[in-house]
């Protein structure tokens, strides 16, 4: 059983480090893009990027003042338990959302569609979201926050296979230079693409695609993983970069998810995670161990499986 | 080349903003407040009597909300600092640079040279934008003193009307001119160019949307 103050605490102490600890995956890959940047502008904007990361743990203070709409994944491995139930974790995520946004503090940007109530916290109706993956060995529970920027740079597209790669790259750079101007996606990002699934699925899979997958990452379908390069090389040869200002970075890291869909279609959706990529994981252990890490790695065997029943010899095989 | 710093008064004379080149970086020094929706709403639409004295305390008009919140006590803890995108308020600023005599409009992205050219340069007006975007952490750093929140039992904390104390705070980057030139428009047209060449090899999609364009000079905001 995992205890659920563990739990609480923990969640706290994740969305803290979202907030204001830059992933090292992003980290290198900013670097590595800042030593390539040769636009007079772009430069500078990466160098104010790169000194921001430090100032903000520094001085212990959010990376970014639009600190995003902070969400869950809760990855739950088969033989785990929680103190109090499901409904008891979903409490102590609210709680700790709510403690963090007064305590870091974040900017409590959570409103009511219609009436914009705010509640100065960022929990309401249907926030913070809360999704939840599953894992067939184990007696542990990850806890993952995003706190993803919630305006631009996200499109969808329902393609047809007579669309086909020429299709896709089409979307894509059509999403990367609408929104790329002005830096409306603060890139240069981490693009997610989903394709295949249903439309609210293929949302879904582009969105985790962004968050879930770190930087330098690559799908296990070799074709797909090839894709991923050749899309990430083609966002960086449009001579676009941070701010929408001439630069040659615009696409920190491309990658792919996909999901069966129908015989019909093509489904794609296009995801930015920007220049404040933040996202924190911990693994819970019923012994009340937790051992903090900033990969998700959502995308196990177990999440891509084809087949109708899982074995794990296949997964060696 | 390295782009030219420049520290500005947030109460800046005519001949400071005339000095100021596209791409300039600059470092505020005075009072400034914070201005979106709620606030133009409040003060434009519900003729709300604006709580500070405009411009002589500050010419600066800041498109951000903070990461902040107000302590049990009444004081603030303000941590980072980022703006929004500024061309959702384009329908509000005629009227609040007119009455509120802002110089400095700072924000996310800039508006058109339309814009520019029809109210901000008849104002003797420019446009700062914040740099990243999300170089919050050094905006913070910038803010020496939160001298008032007004409004935030009526708009919440998001959409308050904070006025900062700032010290040498930055970077922002001049992205309009007092000929109504627009920095992301210049940097837009050179990018412009190439894009026919990244785009062969691609194909529109079979089915087509409505408001659906292939000019890829055409922005999204406006």
């Amino acid at each position: 059983m995992i205890s659920i103050d563990l739990i609480q605490n923990t969640a706290r102490t994740l969305m803290d480090k979202a907030a204001i600890e830059i992933p090292q995956d992003y980290l290198d890959g900013l670097q590595a893009a800042a030593k390539t940047e040769d636009g007079d502008l772009s430069s500078f904007v990466l160098q104010a990027m790169l000194d921001n990361y430090e100032a903000a743990k520094e001085d212990r203070r959010a990376m970014c003042g639009d600190t995003g709409v902070p969400r869950w994944f809760v990855k739950m491995a088969n033989d785990a338990r929680i103190e109090g139930g499901m409904c008891a974790l979903e409490t102590a995520l609210r709680r700790a959302t709510a403690e963090a946004t007064n305590g870091v503090p974040l900017r409590p940007n959570r409103v009511h569609p219609l009436w914009r109530t705010d509640h100065n916290n960022n929990v309401g109706i249907g926030a913070p979201e809360i999704e939840y993956g599953f894992e067939p060995e184990g007696d542990w529970v990850d806890l993952i926050t995003v706190h993803k920027g919630g305006l631009f740079g996200t499109d969808y597209r329902m393609l047809f296979p007579s669309d086909g790669i020429e299709g896709i790259k089409r979307f894509y750079l059509d999403s990367l230079v609408a929104f790329g101007k002005r830096g409306l996606a603060c890139q240069p990002a981490i693009i997610g693409i989903g394709l295949g699934g249903s439309k609210d699925t293929c949302m879904v899979l582009g969105k985790r695609a962004s968050v879930l997958r770190t930087v330098g990452s690559r799908n296990s379908d070799p074709r797909i993983a090839a894709l991923e390069d050749e899309l990430k090389q083609l966002g960086n040869s449009i001579g676009m970069g941070a701010m929408g200002f001439v630069g040659k970075n615009m696409v920190i890291d491309c990658n792919i998810e996909v999901g069966y869909c129908h015989t019909g279609g093509m489904q794609m959706s296009v995801h930015a995670f920007c220049l404040s990529s933040r996202r924190a994981v911990a693994r819970l252990f019923p012994d009340g161990r937790v051992e903090y890490r900033t990969d998700p790695d959502w995308f196990t065997p177990y999440q891509r499986r084809e087949t109708v029943e899982w074995e794990p010899a296949m997964e060696d095989a | 080349m390295k782009p030219r710093e420049v520290v500005l008064s947030t109460t800046p004379t005519a001949e400071d903003i005339a000095a100021l080149r596209l791409g300039d970086i600059v470092y505020l020094d005075g009072l400034m407040y914070t201005a979106r929706e709620g606030v133009y709403m409040r003060a434009l639409e519900g003729q709300a009597n604006i709580p500070m004295e405009l411009p002589s305390e500050s010419a600066a008009n800041f498109h951000c909300s903070p990461a902040a919140t107000i302590r049990e006590d009444g004081t603030f803890d303000l941590g980072a600092v980022t703006a929004t995108a500024s061309f959702r308020f384009a329908k509000w600023l005629p009227e609040w640079m007119a009455k509120t005599g802002a110089r400095l409009i700072i924000g996310k992205g800039g508006m058109s040279s339309r814009d520019y050219k029809n109210y901000f340069v008849p104002n003797g007006a420019v446009y700062l934008s914040t740099v990243g975007y999300g170089t919050g952490a050094l905006l913070g750093r910038g803010v020496e003193n939160v001298e008032a929140v007004h409004w935030h039992e009526e708009l919440g904390l998001a959409q308050a009307m904070w006025v900062i104390r700032c010290k040498r705070m930055g970077p922002f980057i001049v992205a309009s001119d007092l000929d109504g030139t627009c920095l992301f428009e210049r940097e837009n047209a050179k990018i412009s160019k190439n894009l026919d060449r990244v785009y062969e090899g691609t194909r529109p999609a079979v089915l087509k949307r409505f408001g659906e364009t292939d000019d890829r000079s055409d922005e999204l905001i406006g």
